[in-house]
């Protein structure tokens, strides 16, 4: 059995700007920022990077960071379009760039203004820049009202709600266990604002079955992640964190939710994190914390069940009872995840696994013996990626 | 009152102006591979269970059953601001395909999956008319 990239890649510097709600820089400043933060906390410089990685949903490309951080000789750039899980299929290029020879040192970078100058839920019109895959969406589904991500994801959330007896309220316990994460969090934005069940259950209809607190933030911030060689990642600033299992999967079919050969799974990740868990040689009991992209709540729960660690149908009852909360069986998003730290595209979720595992969040929050870290990404047509990440 | 803000319109491709050419003419006709005959929606140049490159329209019985749905109670964009709360929903025709429309004629709290529903054409314009439904009663 192959073992692929395992352990042939490290994280060895992770950083982020200051997660907000309005900003008046732009989102290539914050990019930048996120960038210099992530080179500083590896120990490295700019003149180091020859491969990088910006992000669709942000807009920026490879020439920007060529330019601004002075990038002497760049061997590598590419950008996924799997929305949501373009952070974390990034991270599998970047292996495989690293893997393979063609680079060294890869920059990823992420993150937008979801609140300055993406803002969804004010219009849908011009928010997001037009994508490709949205092309049948527009044609297909736009004219009668199926416009956001909100309501395509509506439709997946009731069909679960169907087929499996879910309810509200296990949304409701996704969404106040990344509250509670959050409230340990001083970076999170919503730090300071305490949700109960019966404050989600009281939150308004936005797409039936899907409330307000069934959806992530919008905010401002960029983050950003460097991988290198897992032989030169132990020369460097941090201890390194290795990427043990890393997958892509993608959606049947890849263009809309409504489609779905089967609407109550996200097959990205299921497929994603089966070949991931052979690449790292472990199964999800071995998985000691969970960063799981929570665009909206239902999809971190149907993720619990893509990734193993109940039965499909049974992610409502799984996150009863604390169990995804820290001190739990299997803590969540312990730094609030999109629902509560911010809406970064997901690159927050893979800096919070890395600081879990250096034992470097605040003490309150830290996973005890945290080993194991496994991250998700999700993009809008139930692409999948999974990257299981460990200390050395 | 002033004119509302139109629906988004469809801007036909080569591969789907069959499909609105039949909604414009009031009859509803799905992509057919001519080499399996297996239909497919939305429309693509090849299929993709033979990847064969020939396909019909092929007219269906516009009947079907809700798969799932969404009730928006919040529009996102100007042209669904005044029929909220609207229903979204997932039809699967008794052909197999799936469609997308928001429903006619049948109030938020009514819908169930599995309820039985029929097309009908909202004219939009010369070359578009909506493919919707409304339940049958």
């Amino acid at each position: 059995m192959s073992t692929g990239l395992r352990d042939r890649c490290a994280i060895v510097g992770v950083g982020h700007t200051a997660y907000t709600r309005g900003t008046e820089r732009s989102t290539l400043e914050l990019h930048l920022e996120a960038a210099l933060a992530a080179l500083a906390d590896a120990g490295l410089s700019p003149d180091d990077v020859d491969g990088v990685m910006p992000n669709e949903l942000a807009g920026t490309i490879a020439e920007d960071f060529i330019l601004n951080l002075g990038l002497p000789d760049l061997r590598f750039s590419s950008t996924l379009r799997t929305g949501g899980a373009s952070f974390v299929s990034a991270m599998q290029s970047a292996c495989l760039a690293v893997a393979g020879g063609v680079a060294r040192c890869v920059l990823l970078v992420a993150g937008r203004r979801g609140f300055s100058a993406q803002r969804v839920s004010k219009t849908s019109e011009g928010a997001i820049p037009p994508m490709p895959v949205m092309r049948q969406i527009d044609e297909f589904e736009r004219p009668f009202g199926n416009t956001v991500a909100v309501q395509w994801f509506a439709q997946a959330a009731r069909r679960h709600m169907h087929e499996y007896g879910t309810r509200s309220e296990h949304f409701g316990h996704v969404a106040v266990a990344c509250r509670k994460h959050a409230s340990r969090n001083p970076n999170a934005v919503m730090r300071a604002k305490p949700m109960t069940l019966a404050d989600h259950q009281a939150s308004a209809l936005v797409a039936d079955p899907l409330r307000l607190f069934d959806c992530s933030l919008e905010t401002d911030g960029a983050a950003a992640v460097v991988i290198t060689s897992a032989e030169r990642a132990r020369d460097l600033r941090k201890p390194p964190v290795l990427v043990s299992g890393i997958a892509e999967g993608h959606g049947d079919p890849p263009t809309s939710i409504t489609h779905k050969r089967v609407m109550t799974e996200i097959e990205g990740v299921r497929r994603a994190a089966e070949r991931a868990y052979r690449m790292a040689g472990i199964g999800p009991g071995d998985v000691d914390c969970a960063q799981l992209y929570d665009g909206f709540t239902w999809v971190a729960l149907c993720s619990l069940e893509d990734l193993g660690f109940c039965k499909k149908g049974e992610g409502g009852p799984f996150v009863e009872g604390g169990r995804i909360e820290l001190g739990g069986e299997l803590p969540i998003n312990t730094a609030g995840g999109l629902l509560s730290e911010a809406h970064c595209s997901g690159a927050n979720h893979v800096v919070e696994a890395v600081r879990q595992l250096r034992r470097e969040v605040e003490s309150e929050r830290q996973v005890t013996d945290c080993e194991v870290s496994l991250v998700t990404g999700e993009g809008d047509f139930h692409e999948g990626a999974v990257a299981i990440l460990r200390r050395r | 009152m002033s004119d509302p803000t139109p629906r988004p319109r469809p801007q036909p491709t080569e591969w789907s102006e069959g499909f609105w050419r039949g909604c414009a003419r009031g009859e509803l006709v799905i992509q057919r591979c001519d080499a399996c005959l297996r239909l497919r929606h939305y429309p693509q140049p090849l299929c993709p269970h033979c990847r064969g490159a020939r396909s019909s329209w092929q007219p269906v019985s516009g009947r079907g059953e809700v798969y799932s749905y969404a009730v928006c109670h919040r529009a996102f964009h100007p042209a669904f601001a005044g029929a909220v709360p609207y229903v979204v929903a997932t039809v699967e025709l008794e052909e197999g395909v799936r469609m997308v429309a928001d429903l006619a004629g049948v109030a938020p709290e009514e819908v169930r999956i599995g309820m039985p529903v029929r097309v009908f054409f909202e004219r939009v314009d010369d070359e578009i008319a909506l493919p919707r439904f409304r339940p049958v009663r």
